[in-house]
């Protein structure tokens, strides 16, 4: 602590001068090789979610140096920002994508390699070039004070120069921003017509007004099943077996076999008065039509 | 690691705003930058000690008011009336065997519950406990660092904490974890969004970004009162941002078995525990600081002796009490709502809150605008309420009329919930129905045609109706 505010009245003394505190020497000489190694391995590691791990660590260090330079607003906006809703916006995605899904090798963009490799020297060109004008041309400027509410390097003076100077800039970006965000609701919109998916609602108003057989859902694996699997069929009180909760559509239940069974169980009785108690119908022989009504 | 490293930096940039001749009454920030570095370690160690013993009660707390409300006992077995019943289970948990899924991505399966935990202890630093007072001779506040931008610290702590619960989640390596880690970073995402809006009004009022000026400027009313739509989408944002019911998504123990710490166990487990309650802490604490007036002591008892309770040791009493009404909130929702349907939960969030709150910070902008303003006149700004009074009214014209029910739809009676009514008359049939007769009729004919034609008698009867068997 002491070594600090030394660092900072050597700084505050020097004012505008070309000098670098102690603690800002030390905070630069750790996160700086720790921002590098993120970006690296954010190239180089293999998994995607490591990779955007690594990205995270540069984003932090980047925030940390901010504050460093006595622009703590920058600093945790870029936390907040960029870590805490950029980046986990790209790990749902990737989340969503899957564990161990790799990088497809087909290139689907045409020209993909060579727009990129212009962008990149472009980009590059334009970071050197700022990067010598720095180093040259530019005065250093004292720190400005971030505890000053009104001007300084706090919220309120970031405000006035966006809301000021940079405007244009500002507006451009912003509109930028929101072409983006539509694009993105237009790309997944997924037109829904009227009639094409009933609500719950809706679908409960259906079987009351009796469009459907059965009111209720499907009886489950029951009381006195062994397992609540939906290959399980669901057993009656009496130990027979439900009819209604054998499905066609599983193959590892044997139904032709226990349909059989139920019938050899209940002999010529038709059906059990119980399980058509949820049906319905009037008597045991409506049945057929169910599916039908259950897909529409 | 980047606790350590944001917190030098915290104190570095402290440093920088400390001015050289201290002739003027020291500032709240300058003060604490001028901590000797025992009572620095001492606060951390306070700060620390705070965060994990409040786990330990909100745990025994919780679990005694749950129980209160469902007219059980709750824990009465360890300690006095079964207080101490988390401190065991905590030792336990920190002794239990370790179970790590062969599927799990090991670096990051361990890194996820420390990732969860640290940021919530980080969010502590910028809370103020208390006014100026003195620690075995120094005088100081009771904070460890006022920031110039101390609000956004909490909601980048929270952002960041988030990372944990989504990467346990996906490091786990099996498919209920990487639900709920999925869940919560979607879940975060929009509650953050809502919460760093509702904490606009109170900047634009306090004129700062600092907690300590914050609660300075409450001394006359707390924000609470006068910016109520923030406060009550702080207080909804904020049960979101802790995955705490009725948004507990994230964990959801009736769908997701344990939700991101499925397949964590021991010390670990304990980890994230610890990480969920202290956060429930942290954001209590943060809304007494915005809106709550932070640790000043309530109307009738701030009036007496001019003040006396707004100094020395007695606002750490206020500050607790105020955030033990946000904590018993948390307790008292977990009680009596049940969880949201994701969807449901999607469109709170994105529908409503945000929306809401950017109308709000509109006219509350508005408001201060007109109102700080001198060129104003009082005719003027009757004027300019009465205009958007009756803009309103005409706007609310827009508002279409309910849609009438067709005649077709089933009555209900009471919850909205299709409830057959007193004089129920058997519908007819519908025409679906009448189609579905119709060929029954026709089938039954031709079976009867068949049957007439002598192939047999009944045994085919039944057995044509096994085939017919629904499914």
């Amino acid at each position: 602590m002491t070594s600090f505010s030394q660092a900072a009245m050597v700084l505050a003394q020097q004012g505008g001068e070309d000098v670098v505190g102690t603690g800002e020497a030390v905070a630069f000489w750790v996160l700086g090789p720790l921002s590098l190694a993120g970006a690296l391995g954010m190239v180089f590691v293999r998994n995607a979610v490591h990779s955007a791990l690594c990205l995270v660590v540069t984003m932090l260090s980047f925030g940390v140096l901010y504050m460093v330079q006595s622009a703590p607003f920058l600093g945790f906006t870029q936390i907040i920002v960029y870590t805490g809703a950029v980046m986990m916006l790209f790990l749902f995605v990737l989340m969503m994508a899957g564990r161990d899904s790799a990088d497809s090798m087909v290139e689907v963009l045409r020209g993909q390699r060579l727009l990129a490799a212009l962008f990149g020297i472009g980009f590059a060109t334009l970071v050197v070039s700022a990067l010598a004008r720095s180093l040259v041309n530019v005065q250093a400027q004292a720190p400005p004070d971030p505890y000053d509410a009104a001007g300084g390097g706090g919220a309120g003076g970031l405000g006035r120069l966006i809301f000021t100077e940079f405007l244009f800039g500002f507006e451009l970006t912003a509109a930028l921003l929101i072409v983006a965000a539509l694009a993105g609701i237009v790309l997944a919109y997924r037109d829904r017509r009227e009639g094409q998916k009933r609500s719950q609602r809706e679908l409960v108003e259906a079987r009351f007004r009796g469009d459907y057989k059965r009111r209720s859902p499907y009886p489950g694996p029951g009381v006195f099943a062994t397992g609540n699997s939906v290959a399980t069929p669901a057993l009656l009180p009496d130990g027979s077996i439900a009819r209604e909760s054998l499905s066609d559509l599983i193959e590892s239940t044997n139904t032709a076999r226990l349909i059989a069974e139920h019938d050899r169980v209940l002999g010529s009785q038709t059906e059990h008065d119980d399980a058509r108690a949820l049906l319905g119908g009037e008597s045991g022989e409506t049945g057929e039509s169910e599916q039908e009504g259950e897909a529409k | 690691m980047t606790s350590v490293q944001a917190h030098d930096a915290m104190t570095s940039v402290l440093a920088k705003a400390q001015p050289l001749l201290a002739q003027q009454p020291m500032t709240r920030a300058e003060v604490l930058a001028d901590d000797p570095i025992w009572l620095i370690l001492l606060k951390v160690v306070a700060l620390f000690g705070f965060g994990v013993i409040m786990t330990l009660f909100m745990i025994n707390w919780e679990r005694k008011v749950v129980a209160r409300m469902q007219h059980r006992t709750g824990p009465n077995r360890v300690g006095p009336n079964g207080w101490l019943q988390s401190l065991a289970d905590g030792i336990k948990l920190a002794f239990a065997e370790e179970i790590i899924p062969t599927s799990a991505d090991r670096k990051v399966y361990w890194l996820a519950p420390v990732i969860s935990a640290t940021p919530a202890f980080v969010a502590f630093s910028v809370l103020p406990f208390g006014p100026q007072v003195s620690i075995f001779g120094e005088q100081t506040y009771l904070q460890l660092v006022d920031l110039p931008v101390g609000v956004l610290v909490v909601l980048a702590a929270s952002a960041v904490g988030v990372y944990g619960i989504v990467l346990g989640g996906w490091a786990s390596g099996s498919p209920y974890p990487l639900l709920g880690a999925l869940r919560s970073a979607a879940q975060v995402i929009s509650y953050e969004i809502a919460m760093g809006l509702s904490l606009v009004a109170v900047i634009l009022y306090a004129q700062s970004l600092s907690t300590g000026d914050i609660v300075d400027a409450q001394r006359n009313g707390w924000f609470a009162l006068l910016l109520l739509p923030s406060f009550v989408i702080f207080v909804v944002s904020m049960v979101g941002e802790t995955n705490r019911a009725p948004f507990d998504l994230p964990e959801a123990e009736s769908e997701l078995v344990g939700g991101f710490h499925t397949e964590y166990s021991s010390l670990k487990f304990a980890l994230f525990f610890l990480a969920e309650y202290v956060n429930m802490v942290v954001l209590s604490g943060f809304a007494v600081t915005l809106f709550l007036g932070g640790y000043m002591a309530p109307w009738p008892i701030s009036a007496i002796g001019d003040g006396y309770f707004n100094t020395g040791w007695w606002p750490i009493l206020w500050f607790v009490a105020k955030m033990m009404i946000f904590l018993f909130l948390y307790i008292w929702l977990r009680g009596t709502l049940p969880r949201f349907r994701y969807d449901q939960f999607m469109r709170l969030g994105w529908k409503v809150l945000v929306p809401a709150n950017l109308v709000w910070i509109v006219m509350i902008a508005g408001v201060r605008a007109i109102n700080t303003s001198t060129e104003v006149t009082t005719g003027q700004k009757v004027i300019f309420g009465a205009v958007a009074i009756l803009l309103i009214v005409l706007l609310s014209l827009l508002i279409p009329e309910r849609r009438i029910e067709d005649d077709d739809s089933v009555p209900t009676t009471g919850g909205g919930y299709p409830l057959p009514p007193l004089d129920l008359e058997v519908p007819k049939l519908t025409p679906r129905q009448a189609a579905l007769e119709k060929d029954e009729r026709r089938r039954k004919r031709k079976e009867r045609a068949e049957v007439g034609a002598g192939s047999s008698t009944g045994t085919d009867a039944t057995g044509k109706e096994a085939d017919d068997g629904n499914v």
